[in-house]
């Protein structure tokens, strides 16, 4: 099998960079952490990479819209590379921040290949206030990244979640399956009677995709959920298993996102 | 010329309809119809309109923003509130901008250049003073200005205008020399008190120097021949301060010719290392900006705990940033750089709902802001400063007293990971070497937190300084910490680093060059925000995210190309010798020139004296009521007690992936008291971190106080996982009225707790900061004089390595058919209670507090903890909760309510009471857990545990009923969990 390269951007306020990277390389990866800067100044080249990963975090601490000072960042010095590298038979995915600097930077949804232009938006959340909690999601299998995961439940932690667009390009995103995950009411929100939408998402959306599927981003963080003592309920769950004599598992549902990034190369 | 930008939503703002509700909720809902926000950028650069299009399409997203140039947005409405910064005050989204537009432009914008303000339309029948009040509201008059404008006057005028909040300063010239060797004693006191004369006559503010100490100042210059200048008198302030030196904890004290500190902390810490032989696992202790203790192979954690409670009551959501992006930074500062993996916070605050307003001034002149504000601006500041900085915040706790209306107290703390060895150097030691050069690194010096460590050291009053308020900016920090944790560290590019903290330079330096035996500086080189700074003040400035380190020569090329890379400011300001003095230079002439040597060992003994009486209050005297259903429920809904779980969802506590078990536990998401955290990332070894806090102890005795705070901080670390023998603690002083004999007395009570508590544990002291003037005098709501003290309050904090996290117990009920047991002793100990705190509010509306304040049985205790931790170990405990705050009866309603399953108990099982009903069920006797078992394990769990006190006293039940039978075999309590939920949760919910 082949080991991809795995470019994990950092810099200016990335913060979930290194456990980005760790979720990669448990599922045979590499990885390494790339500052923004080392890209502009060509101390790295995007084109050594077959994964450009855009991590979680507060990129210049949200100001001005969350993701947006660094996505400005990318299209003032690095734009064609990444241009380049999502036309190419490459991944990329966005995850929280990252995924609101990739609609910032008009990679998603990129409706008719049409990189570079602002689609979509992701707004504060209806509580106006950051949160951080578990959610439930129904993923569709229309990206290379989501296959196999159907329900699953990540935590969010964001303030700017809310995707919204217009009627119109909404349209087209459902028509043609670009829509990735849904908030649903499952496991996680009957447990803790918290509402499915956590943010007031249109149509309860939580990540979306492009039309080719290899570019990918979403609010949760599959990266906290990829081992079993992530997940809130583990010590109800290990009690459970205990009790009807089964094996108490080690592995969280998050870990399929990245084996589907690198299974891709394979 | 400068310009206006302004940006606004084209669909509905969710910032604007959240505002209207909290307009409603303010009493505004018959007034305000409407509220609209809009984004305002305003510059101050040269920019041609093609330039200003590019702005605003990197400004606006056109997805659901547009934006104006010049050209004020106006839709209908009645008024318009516009607030932004003061000169001066720190603009992080203003700071993004002009960075923005610099590389947008590809052109080099100097100065401040943006500034970010926000413009509110409000729409309704209101007043324009209604629009005022709104706008003082939201604003803080120290940091922000407002501005109001009718819909005439804004449409005659086109808009708000363009304000540009450049800081001009009309420079004084300072002072030079500081007559001491020719004044009077008294002039020596004001000049202590009050600070130095400025040209004008007026007083640059406290320096916090008594007459001792000013005598003994005088006498080192009289022994030079010469006066002090300005500077001189500053620096020694800021070293000699309480807040730097803790004179009180080191001074002589009665018998103790050793201090508080050295006879019973530091001691207290030897003797249990030494007791433990090779268990020892203390790396670091007391020395640096951290203390340190082993965690595996590879790595240390290093753990900190810092207060900021002066500058939050003054500027909630400015001192609580401050304050945890400043303790992150004694992380960073730890060693050769330790990386903050956890953030801890603890708040008290007096009561959100107290409306009565508190003066500085006399004549209703300098009104504080509200207890509300305070709690929402300081949860605020601690939200932006964890989550920015991409630090989890799992562990905290919110308390409530009215004491704390004069200042808060705002408790944060950060651990940090830390490599053994960095480069093969040790990286828990550090030093200067002479010829390094002093480089100071991260953010500009601005006027910002001017007297700040000289101001804690001092009660509020009336000239409490304005200056000493400032904003954390977490993401110049996080820059910083990336470049040195991630890189320049392990590539050797430095010998040594501290923080920039309280005193700023004139801390750092002069402490990082004792390492080396000296230190020469230039203040002409330190970068500063805006020109106008005299020397003094750029040497003491508090302004933040800046580090100290010593480069050595050959060095500084290759750090000083790193830091530029990634967007972090690095001057040489120096340069450490070995002279034996500070010497330090500006505009060619000698402004400081002082021996290390007086510097830091000059200060004198001041000999304390305490006294000390126990307190004796009423007995409360009130009958028990057949059915206590209805107390269960009041006490779910106290402020101490109810659900905080509004804070633990808005601090991301799940950042770097290591989280295990977070503040919300179980189905029913009950705020826990420890939480558990994977530091490595693919390794089951954990940290184990709770807190411990009793304040209404205090007002019967502060040993039983310090007792039980390190007792519960304990306790809910064993409640978790924790070995006892792997526990280290804390200590968080935060007293009152340090001057006063029977305050000092009290304090002395307390540290000899730490002392006995902490060597029958054998769980050492690795750390601790105190802060010993939490007093404010001023004026309440009829103009009258008055001083509010905190409670002497110790916060414990406690930190424990975990081999196996999968091993954690959280606190829900998991199964119906398990088990309830009470372990550990139950007395009638209701002195201090939240139960006759509540129960005297409920009959003569002011609080019980009784006598009995619950002692710690240290030998009893330890037996249990050793024992809960085997049936830990080998998986026979299903869920546990320490009992603390409210007693035996709150601790089983939080595991029923955490499971969201029902639970049925008899307090007849617990042999050893002889007491009330309400007694037994919220009397807060120290040392005792409650756990539910697995029936299969249970003669098992009996045979570990037993010897102890230890009660089967009840069973999980499938459905939700919580039922409590009394000792007579009567039902006492009978309700739902879900009700319980609600009373638990109804509390904080609007907040």
């Amino acid at each position: 099998m082949i080991k991809p390269n795995v470019l994990v951007l950092t810099g200016y306020g990335v913060n979930c960079d290194e456990e980005t990277k760790f979720a990669f390389e448990r599922v045979g990866a590499k990885g390494e952490l790339v500052h923004v800067n080392d890209l502009i100044d060509g101390h790295r080249k995007l084109s050594d990479y077959q994964i450009l990963v855009f991590p979680g975090g507060f990129s210049y601490g949200d100001d001005t819209g969350a993701g947006n000072a660094l996505a400005n960042r990318i299209r003032n010095h690095l734009w064609g590379e990444v241009r380049n590298f999502v036309e190419s038979d490459k991944l990329a995915i966005g995850i929280c921040n990252g995924f609101q600097v990739m609609v910032n930077l008009g990679l998603l949804p990129a409706i008719d290949g049409n990189y570079g232009a602002r689609q979509v938006a992701l707004v504060h959340n209806d509580s106006a206030r950051y949160i951080d909690r578990w959610v439930d999601l129904e993923f569709e299998n229309h990206s290379v990244w989501t296959n196999g995961l159907g329900r699953a439940s990540f935590p969010i932690a964001h303030g700017e979640g809310k995707l919204y667009t217009a009627p119109e390009v909404l349209r087209v995103i459902k028509e043609k399956g670009l829509v990735s995950a849904r908030y649903v009411n499952g496991d996680i929100c009957q447990a803790e009677l918290l509402p499915a939408n956590p943010n007031g998402s249109l149509e309860d959306i939580a990540a979306i995709s492009d039309e080719s599927g290899r570019i990918f981003g979403l609010m949760p963080h599959p990266e906290r959920a990829i081992e079993f003592t992530q997940h809130p309920h583990w010590t109800l769950l290990k009690e459970q298993y205990r009790r009807s004599g089964k094996e108490v598992p080690s592995e969280g549902q998050g870990i399929q996102i990245f084996k589907n990034g690198v299974n891709y190369f394979s | 010329m400068a310009h206006r930008i302004e940006v606004v939503q084209k669909i509905p703002d969710t910032r604007a309809q959240v505002r209207k509700r909290e307009l409603d909720a303010n009493g505004f809902s018959e007034k305000v119809d409407n509220v609209e926000l809009v984004d305002v950028y305003t510059f101050e650069a040269d920019l041609e309109e093609g330039d200003l299009e590019r702005v605003i399409d990197m400004l606006a997203n056109p997805v659901f923003q547009e934006g104006r140039i010049n050209d004020s947005f106006q839709p209908k409405f009645d008024y318009a509130v516009e607030i932004g910064f003061l000169p001066g005050v720190t603009d992080n989204v203003g700071n993004t901008v002009r960075e923005g537009v610099s590389d947008l432009l590809k052109r080099k914008l100097n100065g401040q250049t943006a500034y970010s303000s926000q413009l509110m339309f409000l729409s309704g029948s209101l007043t324009r003073e209604d629009a005022q009040i709104i706008g003082e509201s939201l604003a803080n008059p120290l940091i922000q200005r407002i501005q109001v404008r009718g819909y005439d006057e804004f449409a005659a005028n086109g808009g708000m205008g363009v304000n540009v909040p450049r800081v001009r300063i009309s420079e004084k010239p300072g002072a030079g020399l500081v007559d001491l060797l020719n004044v009077s004693e008294d002039e020596l006191v004001a000049i202590g008190k009050q600070g130095i004369v400025n040209a004008d006559g007026t007083r640059r503010g406290p320096l916090a120097l008594d007459l001792t100490y000013m005598k003994t100042i005088r006498g080192y210059f009289e022994s030079q021949g010469r006066n002090p200048t300005d500077m001189e008198l500053e620096s020694i302030a800021q070293t000699w301060s309480e807040h730097c030196k803790h004179t009180i904890f080191a001074d002589p004290i009665d018998e103790f010719t050793e201090g508080l500190y050295k006879q019973f902390i530091k001691r207290a810490t030897k003797v249990v290392r030494t007791t433990k032989g090779d268990r020892d696992f203390c790396v670091s202790v007391f020395s640096d900006n951290a203390g340190a203790i082993d965690f595996d192979e590879n790595h240390l954690i290093t753990d900190k705990v810092e207060t900021h409670n002066s500058p939050s009551a003054l500027d909630p959501f400015g001192g609580a940033i401050t304050g945890i992006v400043g303790v992150n930074r004694d992380a960073i500062g730890f060693g050769l750089g330790s990386k903050p993996v956890v953030n801890r916070y603890g708040f008290c605050f007096a009561d959100p709902e107290d409306e009565r307003p508190l003066y500085k001034g006399a004549n209703k002149t300098q009104r504080m802001l509200s207890p509300r504000r305070i709690m929402d601006g300081v949860i605020a500041g601690v939200n932006s400063g964890g989550n920015q900085s991409g630090i989890p915040s799992p562990q905290g706790f919110i308390y409530f007293d009215e004491r704390f209306k004069g200042k808060p107290l705002v408790f944060v703390g950060t651990l940090g990971l830390i490599p053994r060895e960095s480069a093969g150097r040790v990286s828990h030691e550090k030093e200067a070497r002479p010829g390094d050069y002093v480089v100071m690194v991260g953010g500009r010096v601005g006027k910002d937190g001017i007297h700040g460590a000289t101001f804690s050291s001092e009660a509020i009053d009336s000239g409490s300084p304005a200056t000493a308020v400032q904003i954390g900016d977490p993401i110049t920090q996080k820059k910083l910490s990336d470049a040195i944790l991630k890189e320049a560290r392990d590539r050797e590019l430095y010998t040594s680093i501290t923080d920039n903290g309280a005193g700023g330079l004139s801390c750092s330096v002069p402490e990082m060059a004792k390492e080396s035996g000296g230190c020469y500086v230039d203040l002409n080189k330190v970068p500063l925000k805006y020109p106008g700074l005299q020397p003094w003040e750029i040497w003491v400035s508090e302004s933040q995210e800046r580090m100290t380190l010593s480069v050595p020569k050959e060095k500084w090329n290759e750090l000083s190309g790193l830091m530029q890379r990634r967007g972090v400011e690095a001057t040489v300001i120096g340069e450490f010798t070995d002279s034996g003095k500070c010497v330090v230079d500006y505009d060619g002439r000698k402004v400081m020139d002082v021996e290390m040597n007086f510097l830091h060992e000059g200060l004198p003994k001041r000999p304390i004296k305490t006294t000390f009486t126990r307190q004796r209050h009423e007995e409360p005297d009130f009958s028990e009521l057949e059915n206590l259903t209805g107390t269960m429920h009041s006490m779910l809904r106290r402020k101490n007690i109810a659900s905080f779980e509004f804070i633990s969802q808005q601090y991301d506590h799940e950042v770097q992936g290591g989280s295990v078990l977070k503040p919300l536990q179980g189905r029913g998401r009950v705020n826990g008291d420890a939480t558990i955290v994977r530091p490595v990332l693919g390794s089951n070894k954990g940290i184990v971190i709770s807190q411990g806090l009793n304040p209404s102890y205090s007002d019967i005795d502060t040993y039983n106080m310090a007792a039980a705070a390190i007792d519960t901080a304990i306790r809910n670390a064993v409640a978790v996982g924790a070995n006892l023998d792997r526990i280290a603690l804390l200590d968080n002083f935060c007293w009152c009225s340090s001057t006063e004999p029977e305050r000092l007395g009290q304090l002395k009570r307390a540290v000899q707790a730490c002392y006995d508590a902490a060597v029958a544990y054998g769980t050492p002291f690795i750390s601790g900061k105190d802060s010993m003037f939490n007093d404010f005098k001023g004026f309440d709501e009829n103009g009258n004089p008055v001083k509010i003290s905190v409670p002497p309050t110790l916060l414990v904090s406690s930190i424990a390595v975990m081999d196996d996290v999968r091993k954690a117990v959280s606190l829900d009920a998991k199964i119906p058919g398990d088990f309830v047991y009470v372990l550990g002793e139950n007395s009638e100990e209701l002195g201090g209670s939240e139960y006759f705190a509540m129960m005297g509010e409920q009959l003569r509306g002011q609080r019980f507090i009784g006598n009995n304040v619950p002692d710690v049985r240290l030998a009893e205790n330890r037996i249990l903890y050793e024992k809960f931790f085997q049936a830990l170990d080998q998986e026979l405990i299903a869920s546990s909760q320490s009992i603390h705050r409210g007693g035996l009866g709150i601790a089983l309603a939080k595991i029923a309510m955490g499971g969201r399953l029902g639970m049925e108990v008899s307090l007849g099982e617990l042999r050893d009471v002889e007491m009330r009903d309400d007694f037994a069920l919220y009397s807060e006797s120290q040392g005792r857990l409650v756990v539910t078992v697995n029936p299969d394990y249970a003669s098992e769990f009996e045979s570990v545990v037993k010897g102890g006190s230890v009660a089967r006293i009840g069973v999980i039940r499938a459905d939700d009923r919580f039922i409590i039978d009394g000792r007579r075999g009567k039902v006492v309590v009978e309700t739902s969990i879900n009700d319980m939920l609600n009373s638990y949760k109804s509390t904080f919910r609007s907040y």
